[in-house]
Parts: C-alpha cells; structure tokens; sequence
C-alpha cells in the first residue's frame, strides 16, 4: 500500500513537472528556424500569371467551397483569412473516457473544433510574372466542457497538395470559361 | 441574547468591509504602463530606409506567417497588422499559450518607414528586448534591408 502510495506521487510530481511546459514563449517564437523554412516551400506554389487578385478571389470561393467562411481580407496586401467550426469527437477518446469513469478518472474527451485558413498572395520571379500562394492551415480543438484543450498547426503534406490541386482545377476552370 | 448582539455587531463590521470592497477595481489597467514609455517605444519600434509601404507590410505579413502565425486583422490605410500564434496540447502536458503581436507601419521623415511592434503573451505584455529583436531580424532578413534603432 505504502509502494502504491509512493509510486503515485512521483508520478504526479512528474506530471505537475511536465505541466508547466508552455509550447509558445516569446522568446522562442519571434525567431526564424530551418524548419519554419521547411514548412513554407510545402505550403507554397507558383502559379503562371500576373493577375494576383483574380488568384486570392479564386482562393476566396475554393475556401468557400469547401466550408469555409471568411474572416478577414486585404486585397491590396494579398491575404484571405478563414475559419469553420466542426465536430471533433474522436470514438477512441470516448472509449478513455468510459474506462477512465469507472477507474475515477476522467478525461473530457474533444468535442467541438475551430479550423483556420490563412492565405498569402505575393508576385515572384522575374518582373512579378508569377504569383507565389502560401496558405497555412490550424485547429483548436475544445472538449466536451468546452475548455481549451489543443492549438495545432496542420502540417500534413497530403492537406497542402489536395487545396494546390483544387486551387489549380479552380484556376483552370475560371481562365477556360467551362 | 448575547450572542445575537455579538452576531449583529459583526454584521455591522461587514457592511463597511463589503463597501470598501466594491470601490476596488482593476479596471486601471487599461492605460497601464510598467517600463517607462519611452524606453518601451525605443525597444518596440526600428526605423527602415524605404518609404514603399506596402512592400514592409507585406514582408511583416510573410515574416509572420513564416514564424507560424494566424493573422486576426490586417488594413492597409491604417498600417496595422495584427497575429496571434497559439500552441499547445493537454494532453501531452503542454499548456496552451497565445502570443499575440500588432505591428503597425508609419513615416518618419522623408526617407523612412518606422515599425512598431508590441507583443502580448499570457495576459501580459512582452517588455523584454530580445523577442522584439528577434523579430526585427527576420523582418529585415525578409526586407533586404537593416533595421536601425531609433531613440
């Protein structure tokens, strides 16, 4: 019993250690790394042409599309930003959620979640005659009693390609008329 | 009998307590300033060698999204940029946190853009130097150009 006893508080002291850990401090987070390098060449494409608002209005009804709203926009800086509430629950979660009941432990699980979008548009290459977009994506995740639980960026590859080939398809369907 | 007295006594004690309480507010922190002003401004603020507007206010709106920010508002006419970068997972143990900056763009003199930036995190401001430099540094990076201090 005495063991339980012990074993528990070093793992709670642990994980009070752990909890004190913030992900963003000023300190770190105003500086330039390679890795935020890395992550702007996988959220970035090119595109041939020199009309940089037909591309942001392009981006504006593809993010429309596919449930977005907007939320603020600057033509003359090309930005576009976006966001959507969607349902977040996860069945596992749940499934650790019951379990953990019964134990008396509980662990709210997700609930409701906050995506953003957020564009840039900017003329590259040589006399601007390519616009550069970049968009990053984030979510915020709350769970059931409706407290903060996660901010993450997305970083999957796969989401970055699937919006550049929708963006592309867009772009072509708009110079072609069809 | 007594006691009742005793009790009523007390009662009466509260009431001033309860009186000097409701005169207590915080709403003073709304023009609050801890560091004096001006050293705060000198520490926020660097002056560039252009006068293209838009071309620094899109450099600040790429320096941002470079450093992983979401931007919340942007104008043009005004000079103002504003972003907030969150992270964080429970969990995993990580506090959720927000650092939340405004930037705003304006003439100084004839040659010059000066750029001020002010940092919030976790319900406070930033008032040390070195975030502010750090940023200074990739915005000129992403400016071509060096960023002077001003007084």
């Amino acid at each position: 019993m005495n063991r339980h006893r012990r074993i528990c508080t070093i793992l709670l002291s642990g994980l009070l250690f752990l909890a004190g850990c913030a992900a963003v401090t000023p300190e770190a987070d105003l500086t330039l790394t390679p890795e935020m390098l890395a992550q702007r060449q996988l959220q970035t494409r090119r595109f041939e042409t020199t009309d940089e608002q037909k591309i942001l209005k392009t981006c504006a009804a593809l993010l429309q599309d596919t449930g977005f709203n907007i939320d603020e926009s600057e033509t003359k800086l090309g930005i576009l930003t976006a966001s959507k509430e969607r349902d977040a629950t996860d069945a596992a979660q749940w499934a650790v959620f019951i379990v953990g009941a019964f134990l008396g432990v509980t662990i709210p699980p997700d609930k409701d979640q906050i995506m953003k979008a957020f564009v840039t548009t900017r003329h590259v290459g040589e006399s601007g005659r390519q616009v550069a977009v970049r968009v990053v994506f984030e979510r915020v995740v709350f769970d059931t009693e409706h407290r903060l639980k996660k901010i993450e960026a997305l970083n999957d590859p796969k989401i970055y390609q699937s919006f550049f080939e929708k963006l592309s398809k867009a772009l072509f369907l708009e110079a072609h008329e069809l | 009998m007594n006691f009742d007295r005793l009790f009523y006594r007390k009662l009466l004690l509260l009431i001033p307590l309860l009186l000097l309480a409701a005169c207590m507010t915080t709403h003073d922190r709304l023009l609050d300033m801890d560091t004096s002003q001006v050293q705060l401004r000198s520490i926020q603020s660097r002056a560039f060698d252009t006068t293209d507007k838009e071309k620094t206010m899109r450099a600040i709106i790429a320096t941002l999204q470079d450093l992983g920010f979401m931007l919340d508002r942007a104008d043009y006419t005004l000079g103002v940029v504003a972003a907030s970068k969150g992270r964080g997972d429970s969990m995993q143990m990580q506090v959720p946190a927000t650092l939340r900056i405004t930037v705003t763009v304006r003439p100084r003199g004839e040659k010059q853009l000066m750029v001020r930036a002010n940092a919030e995190y976790q319900r406070g401001p930033v008032t040390d130097p070195k975030p502010y430099q750090n940023f200074f540094n990739s915005l000129g990076k992403a400016m071509f150009l060096e960023a002077h201090q001003v007084d």
